[in-house]
């Protein structure tokens, strides 16, 4: 019977596929032995190197170590993809991810499923040059789990043909505004979508105010302090007064970079990247008329966030000696300042910001330092995507207006105590 | 294999008489069948019936708890029904062992709010996108010069790749986007309540209206020209042929279309996660059930898991109301129909 | 019933049409037959503004200069090849081309052995008679009710277990699964519609049941089939949560490769290189479409008078 025959052949074909497929590939192997002293070659992850500076280190270490070469596996540009791809490669083991780069906020995370080899005895890391901000964001219940290998703090942008001298404090800021209205502009901007940008944003608030997200375990709320409503008020009142556009709170970085160059901010906070962009863009408007200032605080530099990516080892690799050595590579003077000079990164170690030809080249590293050296982290705690949820969802109810401030604290404060007990 | 076949009567009616040969020739048939249907089953479980089953069973486990000794995860125990009771229910646990109720912030207190606006898309779009693409396929079925280019510009909205849509109404919708721009308003499409809904169901009609126009259209090839013909001679008027004479006869195609139509829809996942990020409104007014879950997948597996298996519980009961009651039977014939109209 | 849908079906319709109007008056049947290609017209014009006009604000933004990425003039201004040569460089080690090559080969095995394995299925279901028929057409439809989001992490780690990462069979063998049932139900209606008188016909004049399926009722449900194919092949196209997951980098499908294109900055969102990416990947389609439209409406005739 023909059709009988088709479908056994289809059957064979699907079957031969499969059978094709198994032969092939070398998946997730599950075992971790020898992994301690071995060397040889290793798999380093990252996610999209925009500005092109991995592949020329790793060419350079690849030419220094020949029988230790250095694959560069590059995931998307998308940070949620990296945190997905990272975590079903680690959930299944895979001894093919040697040296992973973790954004700030994953490490703890990571560490306490076990994924991150701890960076002690024969791993420890040599911390003294590296801004003590940074090394904070690797540490996770007192033990080094990565190695920071690039930073990234919030500056203000301010336009300096309105505003000569910049804000200071966050009220001398909103005292500006009346330049604002005077001009037809907007004031302030910050990133305010329903995203990781407006945990970077309510934070920095929170924190410049004098309040913390959560204790020093990392799962205790301490919402509900009177610095933590004065922080989260300041950015809801300056809703409320249209000092923040109504449209600010669909800004990402983009749409508040567009707006600054367009000229329709007064004050933009943003991260370091749009310098450059903002001088080259042909259709910026702000070319020479714009700077740059730490953000503004109480007293002091306001309290940015800290970004950043760190490196660390995975607990399945093979080749943990080669891996400790890339990663002291990359931490390295020579691979940091590569990193400034090729990539307009923000680097660890804190001499290269009192570089004098850095400075030259790069005018916001000196502004870029004082941020990060009074950045506080978010929340260092594994259960880092329940908390950036319970801030996100209550803080921008509380901006759109349809909960008061008391109310988003207290649920923000509800919400991460039951993270913290898995459910 | 083949003399039982032929030994069939020639009927119309599907049951064969029950004779003495006949017995065998439905074993035959029967073997035949399963060869035939075999390899669709055995990929389907693979693909889809293996992380079911996985879901179902990993639904019933907690997700990992923080050991306070050690810092590190360590595995749940047996959940029982917790984990449905988190998202039908909004319990959460807290600390010390008992239950609350989820407070916001907390993904399951966002299951309700998910549900009613997932439903809220689907029953829009596939609304819209059915009357719609029903128009743009009477018109594709028609003869005119340049038909051919017609064609090929509807598909082009479905053609491009959902991330690539998804960015580029992002794009359009921005505050300073070109949307605003031609309209001459400030409305803000990703974050305003409404206009985020409509800025995804603006976006969704777009891209999957081909999709019901080619499904509809292929129906529409099967109605005989002489069927118009002898209605117009009649004297139907063009919405008579229409509502008789078309619709009952496309009707297998359409809901064959409007069926998969809405099961895509209660999984919508790409285009809200893209265009507002399942914000807006309060912050939760686009997230649907799949944004959802995969919001969960990273917070706790166990938790995503039953969270599936509601939302296909869902998906099925609203397939079984369709299929039993809206007569989506994709078995009957077109010829029961025809014989009651002419 | 008449299985042949008269090849002069288009010159019998105006035919009548002329003299039905004849019987009522003379003068406006010109005006009628024009007065229906006028409305026909405009809809076809109001169709394809709707369908073309986002697309062509795509193909706008593709030929912006970078620079002047969020300028809202709704002409091309600024024009540039720049963002099509981004798009297909390979110095950050994005691969377009391959990634074009990639989703044209998955999408060729998925629509071939998808419609294979999927018209087997709808023919025993339209024609053959067993007892389980209703659970099977359950358990088919089943299979698109689970959250597809939610697949990705137990096939991430079945696949791995098999040593299929990264390999093209991971990626073809969910997407068939995502046509099947859709498939299968779309062709298993339309069977039902055949005229199988004729395909009997045929047997009694000794074909086997095969080649009688094959070489009479196939040719007369071609539109279904056709329409089938493109939506199995547009649905492996638009693939991304799968693909991102299991695809590497040699066998990554272009909505992938699309995902990670990336500003020259982190935070920057390379919207015109991302624009200049989606106007290319639709040109293979197109063309796709265009060659295969006729067989969308080929009518009951094999040849298609229409087209």
């Amino acid at each position: 019977m023909k059709a009988t025959r088709l479908s056994i052949i289809a059957g064979i074909a699907v079957a031969s596929l499969a059978l094709a497929g198994c032969s092939g590939g070398s998946g997730g192997s599950s075992d971790n032995s020898g992994g301690d002293d071995s060397r040889g070659p290793i798999t380093y992850v990252q996610g999209k190197d925009n500005s092109n500076v991995v592949r020329p280190l790793i060419d350079k270490w690849n030419k220094a170590h020949p029988k230790e070469k250095v694959t560069f596996k590059e995931q998307s540009d998308q940070a949620d993809q990296q945190h997905d791809d990272l975590v079903q490669h680690f959930q299944a083991k895979d001894s093919n991810y040697d040296v992973v780069d973790v954004d700030v906020i994953w490490t703890a995370e990571f560490a306490a499923k076990g994924w991150l080899q701890p960076l002690t005895g024969k791993y420890k890391m040599d911390n003294s040059k590296l801004l003590p901000a940074t090394v904070k964001t690797g540490t996770y219940n007192k033990i080094q789990y990565a190695a920071p290998q690039t930073s990234d703090g919030g500056i203000l942008y301010y336009r300096k043909d309105l505003v000569p001298t910049p804000p200071k404090t966050w009220d001398e800021m909103m005292a500006d505004c009346s330049i604002a209205k005077q001009a037809g502009i907007g004031c302030y901007a910050g990133q305010y979508a329903k995203y990781e940008g407006l945990t970077v944003n309510v934070a920095e608030a929170i924190n410049t105010a004098g309040g913390t997200i959560v204790g020093e375990d990392g799962k205790t709320p301490t919402l509900n302090t009177p610095e933590a409503k004065k922080g989260l008020q300041r950015l809801v009142d300056g809703f409320k007064d249209g000092n923040i556009p109504a449209e600010a709170i669909t800004y990402q970085e983009e749409q508040g970079r567009q707006a600054f160059e367009a000229g329709k901010l007064l004050f933009l906070r943003n991260w370091p990247y749009v310098f450059n962009l903002a001088k080259t863009d042909g259709s910026s408007t702000v070319k020479d008329t714009f700077g740059i200032a730490p953000l503004p605080g109480d007293g002091g530099p306001g309290a940015s966030s800290l970004g950043g990516h760190n490196a660390a080892i995975s607990t399945y690799s093979k080749h943990k000696a080669t891996a400790f050595d890339f990663v002291k590579f990359l931490q390295s003077e020579e691979t940091q300042k590569f990193f400034v000079t090729q990539g307009s990164l923000s680097p660890v170690i804190a001499s290269l910001y009192d570089d004098a030809d850095l400075n030259a080249k790069f005018p916001y590293l000196s502004t870029l330092k004082t941020s990060i050296e009074h950045a506080v982290p978010r929340p260092v705690s594994p259960f880092y995507p329940a908390i950036t949820k319970a801030v996100q969802d209550n803080a921008y109810a509380a901006l759109k207006g349809s909960m008061s401030v008391d109310e988003a604290l207290k649920n923000m404060g509800d919400a991460i105590k039951t993270a913290g007990s898995g459910s | 294999m083949s003399a039982p076949e032929v030994a069939k009567p020639v009927a119309r009616t599907p049951k064969p008489p029950m004779r003495a040969g006949a017995k065998k020739a439905r074993r035959g048939e029967r073997r035949v069948a399963l060869y035939l249907i075999a390899p669709t089953i055995i990929l389907l479980a693979i693909v889809i019936g293996y992380p079911v089953v996985s879901a179902i069973v990993m639904s019933f486990q907690k997700d990992a708890g923080l050991d306070p000794a050690t810092g590190m995860f360590v595995q749940g125990g047996f959940a029982g029904f917790s984990n449905y009771t988190h998202w039908l229910l909004q319990q959460c646990s807290t600390a010390d062992g008992g239950t609350t109720a989820c407070p916001p912030g907390n993904l399951g207190s966002g299951f309700w709010n998910a549900t009613f606006v997932t439903f809220f898309f689907t029953v829009v779009t596939v609304i819209l996108e059915t009357v719609l693409g029903m128009w743009m396929a009477l018109i594709m079925n028609r003869t005119f010069k340049g038909r051919g280019l017609v064609r090929a510009a509807i598909l082009i909205p479905w053609a491009i790749p959902t991330a690539v849509t998804a960015k580029l109404w992002f794009f359009i919708f921005s505050v300073s986007g070109i949307a605003n721009a031609l309209l001459n308003t400030q409305i803000l499409w990703t974050s305003d309540e409404w206009a985020s809904r409509f800025a995804i169901i603006i976006a969704d009609t777009w891209k999957t209206t081909p999709f019901m126009a080619l499904l509809i259209l292929a129906g529409l090839q099967l109605i005989p020209e002489d069927v118009y013909e002898a209605a117009k001679v009649d004297g139907a008027t063009t919405f008579q042929r229409f509502w008789r004479v078309t619709m009952p006869l496309v009707k297998p195609a359409l809901m064959v279309a409007v069926l998969f139509r809405i099961l895509d829809a209660l999984r919508i996942y790409d285009l809200p996660a893209i265009l507002t990020g399942g914000g807006g409104g309060n912050g939760n007014a686009t997230t649907t059930l799949s944004i959802l879950v995969i919001d969960q997948i990273r917070q706790g597996f166990n938790s995503a898991s039953a969270l599936s298996t509601i939302t296909f519980l869902i998906i099925f009961i609203v397939a079984f109301i369709f299929v039993r009651f809206l007569g989506a039977n994709v078995v009957r014939t077109q010829e029961s129909q025809q014989k009651g109209k002419l | 019933m008449s299985a042949i849908a008269g090849p002069a079906a288009a010159e019998a319709e105006s035919t009548s049409q002329k003299t039905s109007t004849a019987r009522a008056r003379v003068k406006p049947r010109r005006r009628r037959g024009t007065a229906q290609g006028i409305r026909t017209g405009i809809s076809a014009l109001v169709i394809v503004v709707w369908c073309l006009a986002p697309f062509y604000w795509m193909v706008v933004t593709a030929f912006r200069d970078v620079g002047y990425t969020f300028d809202t003039t709704p002409w091309f201004t600024h024009v540039t090849w720049d963002n099509f040569a981004t798009a297909f460089s390979t110095k950050l080690g994005n691969h377009l081309g391959q990634a074009l090559l990639n989703s044209l080969f998955i999408g060729a095995c998925v629509t071939i052995i998808g419609l294979l394995v999927g018209t087997f299925a709808a023919y025993a279901l339209a024609r053959l008679d067993f007892k389980f028929k209703g659970i099977v057409l359950g358990v088919i439809l089943g299979a698109s009710m689970f959250p597809g989001v939610a697949l990705i992490t137990p096939l991430f780690q079945l696949f791995t277990n098999w040593g299929w990462m990264g390999q093209y069979q991971a990626l073809i063998l969910p997407e068939i699964s995502f046509v099947l049932p859709l498939t299968v139900y779309t062709l298993t209606s339309f069977f039902r519609e055949m005229p199988w008188d004729l395909e009997e016909a045929a047997r009694i004049d000794g074909c086997t049941q095969a080649q009688a399926f094959r070489k009479i009722i196939l040719p007369l449900a071609a539109p279904a089939v056709f329409t089938t194919a493109i939506l199995a092949f547009i649905s492996s196209w638009n693939e991304y949560l799968i693909s991102s997951q299991l695809s590497s980098d040699a066998t990554q499908p272009v909505t992938v490769a699309i995902a990670s294109f990336a500003g020259s900055q982190p935070h920057q969102e390379p919207y015109t290189a991302v624009m200049a990416a989606g106007t290319i990947v639709t040109v293979p389609l197109v063309i796709l479409v265009l060659i295969f439209q006729r067989r969308i409406v080929a009518g009951l005739t094999a040849g298609g008078v229409k087209g």
